[in-house]
């Protein structure tokens, strides 16, 4: 797996990540400033990791979505290209036009850093064919602003198509208010475009990959990226 | 040249910001206010003394940047 | 010179917070009457905050070496080695006067105060810890400083990128004018790469780094140092903004020109920002300097030259670069978007000159005005003894069972959860114990190694007997990182007083530190760096005496740690130390009682050593499968607390018969830990325990859904979690 992790000022989880996708693939990521206009050779998965691109100044993401860089990830993603945003990167691709939507603020107004349950809602994509449908996770969450929010159409189009592929729930699996950490549409963590390329998540599965750090079911996000990538190769 | 755009939640987008400064009004004993939506002011100086082409260089910034237009709504005036 | 300038009177003087026998000092030093820009320059050197005239000559009996001390106070952090060629850099500093005033920007500023401290000595931050004392929960302002200052650590920790890991906070009366926001960051660097700010070498153009000048902070130094009155709400102007994304920008920078090998020396500008920076960069290095300030970037257009040098805008450096290395530090700098300017160099002539616009605005000794700062050997007094309190004296007014369940929901004992979980406290992926805990544990890098990482101190027991507060400050910090299996290496600390012109306070200033050394001697735990802030008082009243205590400890191999939360049911549970059942200002002496009386535990620091050595032990060998030290509401609060965490809970035995059973199990007894271990090694470990000549006594079976003490009524563990978690976040949500 060729990995590219792209790294705006303001970026903080990029070495996070790299250290899952190192641990997953056995192959270091390349790290990719956002002033580059091209990707690397060879690329196969694009990662926008987590952090405070550009302070969050403007709106989340606003900045980092229009850089050099973002117009190589548009054409790569328009190849069928795997993207994967997590958390900022969530927010980016949205700005970006390759997700639809918007993150919001938390409902309740505070930034969250806790575990939470996300269940899985199918295993026949990409970026979840490292689990089981209707798995529930534990990962941790660390945002102000998760709370996904789209037109009545979108998400209406989103759920037709089966295009949520996490969700917050409770611990045994329940989608309720009660497990909807930052009052997300739908309890929506996770979306994939239409094409199904190009994921965005709120939550952190990078963070939950490691078995002496306590919790490794973050890891099949990054397993079944890795085993769809040498199946297509 | 000085002018201003205004950035506001469309209507119908939650504000949960909005509605938590409504709550604090009412705790503060502002009567009368029925609701409360946050927006956003950006005060920009340009050059030149062309108004035309501030304000479609303004639309321009706003609509590229300035505004989420799948969220945002915005008003562009030359003050002077 | 410039002619011009406001004319120098008694009162442009006093209102620079100089007193009369302080500008005798300046007339005596100079020769002549100072300019303008030099009353701002000596204003600002010579207030407490940065030449701690105050305190100066009592720290320096705190003991501050060991064979792991790279270096120690008088550094911007102090530095403790690690082994495998590793260091680790930090410090605790307060920014306590502009929290009150501005809690959001106060809070945040304090943060990007002390990160900027650890990093300008090459460090990467890899974790953040605060101590916070609010007022009264009743008190008006109280839910607003809370809100304020939680989410400004937050905004600025989060988007820096660091994650905040630990900490304490406490609600008093005594802190309702007067809150403490003590913020401490730890960051990690190579042994052999440490940059200082002793500036070298002649000639050496000074660079600045950073965001623009504006008219932030002027004389927030100056604020530090003074006392509020009711005129407090319009001194708001002076305080500073912070912006996290500017500082992750400086942090990335200046790693970069540093792993580039283009820095000669370095350092932030804090306090008194350029002035403090720019002469400690010349006297440090025994040079003079020479700064241009037309070069400086200004946000703000016509500032003066006074304004320049006492600004305190935030995210700024100021660093001597390698001539020949110049041009590849200003790719960097323009790589991450900063402003830089020459805006001085060094000199040989020792003076620190100060040019505007052409003119000489300044023109001083430079080591004379951090070595000629006053130093006061203020008047202190030492307090009356408090009576000891005798357990049988004291009448339960409830039942145990009923104390437990109020005490666990109490400000001073519930979970702070509503706190931490709007820190981001996972980034970097190296947590390996989350807030909650005795301390908290981050991974070095990839491991092996782990940092056990603490803030402690009670505020109550350095009131009723400095001294022993003190030492047990710093004991229980100690005894914070052996619960977790670290080895406790080094302190910082953060010394939050009154006013010291008052005897009294001044008393418990040297009451304190001499608990401090004390303790510090016998544990090996050696102060590296430290904060002092004094005149924490309103109209006269003042708080009580916080020595904050940052503990750093490390673990050779971090899979070797402790929890605190009880593992499994059927396991022997171990109580290590003496008791004796001391309620003298226990936390159920005032919340259940409501007496805040009596002399505070006695600390016996061999014992503190012996049974933490032998606690460690006991979890670097597998033996202990939980492990927690015993501290604010005594051994069945820290019982409650294994329950809770875990869902398990405790079969127990009925109090010995030489004890009132409520002082037995809320009784405040130094040097003890509770631990569990698996039921068929109770026996040995007992038996070794005898032999050592250590206390240990078995005192029930973990199990069941209920704290059972033989004798009482039994209370769900259900219910206490349930006040536990439900105090805070109960409070902030309602209005009054």
């Amino acid at each position: 797996m060729k990995s590219a992790v792209l790294v705006f000022p303001g970026i903080n989880r990029e070495r996070d990540m790299a250290r899952a996708l190192r641990l997953a693939s056995g192959f270091e990521p390349a790290m990719v400033w956002h002033a580059e206009t091209s990707l690397p050779q060879g690329t196969d998965l694009v990662v926008v990791p987590g952090g405070f691109s550009y302070g969050d100044y403007l709106r989340c993401g606003a900045i980092a979505a229009r850089a050099p860089v973002m117009d190589a990830v548009r054409a790569f993603a328009a190849q069928g290209g795997l993207v994967l945003g997590v958390c900022n990167g969530f927010q980016i691709l949205c700005e970006a036009g390759l997700l639809p939507g918007v993150l919001m603020r938390n409902a309740r107004l505070k930034f969250i850093c806790k575990d939470v349950y996300l269940r899985v809602e199918r295993s026949d994509m990409p970026f979840t064919r490292g689990y089981n449908a209707g798995q529930v996770i534990r990962v941790p969450v660390a945002h102000g602003e998760g709370n996904y929010e789209a037109d009545e159409e979108t998400l209406k189009r989103l759920e037709a198509e089966g295009r949520v592929l996490y969700r917050y729930c409770s611990a045994e699996g329940a989608v309720d208010e009660r497990g909807n950490i930052n009052g997300a549409a739908n309890s929506i963590a996770g979306i994939v475009s239409d094409r199904g390329n190009v994921l965005g998540m709120m939550p952190h599965p990078e963070n939950h990959v490691e078995e002496i750090m306590g919790c490794t079911d973050g890891r099949g996000l990054f397993a079944g990226l890795v085993a769809h990538l040498d199946r297509a190769a | 040249m000085k002018a201003r755009v205004t950035v506001t939640l469309k209507s119908g987008i939650l504000d949960p910001q909005g509605k938590a400064i409504e709550g604090a009004l009412k705790s503060l004993g502002v009567d009368g206010v029925a609701s409360v939506r946050q927006g956003k002011v950006f005060d920009i100086e340009l050059s030149g003394a062309d108004r035309a082409k501030a304000e479609a260089a303004l639309k321009d910034a706003a609509d590229k940047l300035l505004a989420n237009t799948v969220i945002e709504n915005y008003r562009v005036e030359v003050l002077s | 010179m410039q002619s011009n300038q406001p004319q120098i009177t008694a009162e442009l003087v006093a209102s620079h917070g100089l007193k009369p026998d302080e500008y005798e000092r300046i007339l005596k030093l100079i020769g002549r009457v100072p300019t303008f820009t030099e009353l701002g320059i000596f204003s600002a050197m010579w207030n407490e905050h940065c030449s701690y005239k105050s305190s100066r000559i009592h720290l320096r009996g705190l003991p501050t070496k060991a064979p792991w001390v790279i270096q120690g106070p008088g550094e911007n952090a102090g530095v403790i080695d690690i082994g495998d060629g590793q260091a680790v850099v930090f410090k605790m500093e307060s920014h306590n006067h502009p929290s009150y005033i501005e809690p959001y920007q106060g809070a945040t500023t304090g943060v990007g105060g002390i990160l900027r401290d650890v990093f300008t000595m090459g460090a990467r931050p890899i974790a953040c810890l605060n101590a916070l004392s609010f007022g009264a929960p009743e008190h008006p302002k109280t839910r607003h400083l809370v809100s304020g200052v939680v989410a400004g650590i937050g905004g600025y920790g989060n988007s820096f990128g660091v994650p905040t890991v630990g900490g304490q906070m406490r609600f008093h009366t005594r802190y309702d004018g007067n809150i403490l926001v003590n913020a401490m960051a730890v960051g990690l660097a190579d042994a052999d790469k440490i940059f200082y700010a002793a500036a070298s070498g002649v000639n050496m153009p000074i660079v600045y780094l950073g965001s623009k000048t504006g008219r932030d902070g002027i004389h927030g130094a100056s604020m530090a140092s003074a006392e509020f009155d009711d005129d407090s709400a319009e001194k708001r102007p002076t305080v500073q903004v912070g912006d996290p994304f500017a500082e992750k920008l400086l942090l990335e920078a200046c790693l970069e020109i540093m792993a580039a090998d283009c820095v000669i020396a370095i350092q932030d500008m804090g306090a008194a920002g350029l002035t403090c920076s720019a002469v400690e960069m010349g006297a440090k290095g025994d040079l003079g300097v020479d700064l241009n300030l037309d070069a400086v970037p200004t946000r703000e257009t016509g500032m003066s030259a006074y304004e320049m040098m006492l600004s305190e805008s935030q995210e700024r450096m100021l660093m001597v670069l390698k001539p020949e290395k110049e041009k590849e530090a200003e790719a960097i700098f323009r790589k991450w978007g900063l402003d830089f300017a020459v805006v001085g160099t060094t000199t040989p002539s020792k003076r620190f000159v100060v040019k505007h616009g052409g003119d000489v605005m300044a023109d001083l000794p430079i080591k004379e005005l951090g070595d000629e700062a006053p130093l006061y050997d203020r008047p202190h007094v030492a307090q009356a003894a408090k009576p000891v309190i005798a357990a049988r004296e004291v009448k339960p007014p409830i039942a145990v069972s009923q104390a437990l369940e109020k005490l666990i929901a109490t400000p001073e004992l519930c979970s702070k959860r509503w706190v931490w979980e709007q820190y981001d406290h996972v980034i970097l992926g190296n947590t390996v114990q989350r807030p909650g805990g005795d301390a908290a544990v981050v991974r070095v890098q990839d491991g092996p190694k782990g940092l056990a990482l603490t803030v402690d101190v009670t505020p109550r027991y350095c009131e009723a007997d400095p001294y022993q507060g003190g030492k047990q400050a710093v004991a229980e910090a100690w005894r914070n990182i052996t619960a977790v299996g670290g080895r406790p290496l080094a302190i910082t600390d953060n010394l939050n007083f009154g006013n010291p012109e008052r005897p009294e306070i001044m008393g418990q200033f040297v009451g304190c530190l001499k608990g401090i050394s004390e303790a510090c001697r016998a544990l090996d735990f050696p102060v590296v760096s430290g904060n002092v802030s004094l005149y924490n008082e309103t109209n006269g009243r003042g708080i009580l005496p916080t020595p904050s205590i940052g503990g750093v400890g490390v673990l050779d191999d971090f899979t070797k740690s402790a929890t605190l939360a009880f593992k499994a049911e059927g396991e022997a549970i171990l109580l290590i130390g003496d008791t004796h059942g001391w309620l003298g200002q226990s936390v159920y002496l005032r919340d259940i009682c409501g007496r805040e009386e009596g002399a505070p535990p006695p600390v016996d620091l061999a014992a503190e050593k012996r049974n933490g050595d032998v606690v460690r032990g006991m979890i670097h060998a597998g033996t202990a499968t939980a492990a927690h030290d015993i501290s604010d509401g005594g051994l069945l609060i820290a019982l409650a607390e294994m329950a809770i965490a875990s869902g398990i809970g405790a079969q127990l035995l009925a109090a010995p018969a030489a004890i009132v059973p409520h002082a037995y199990w809320f009784g405040e007894d130094q040097a003890r830990y509770v631990v569990t271990v698996a039921a068929e090694q109770a026996g040995l470990v007992l038996a070794k325990m005898k032999g050592a000549g250590v206390p240990c006594v078995r005192i029930g079976t973990t199990g069941g859904d209920a704290i059972a003490i033989a004798g009482e009524d039994a209370v769900s563990v259900a219910s206490l979690k349930d006040g536990f978690e439900s105090w805070l976040p109960a409070y902030m949500a309602s209005k009054a």
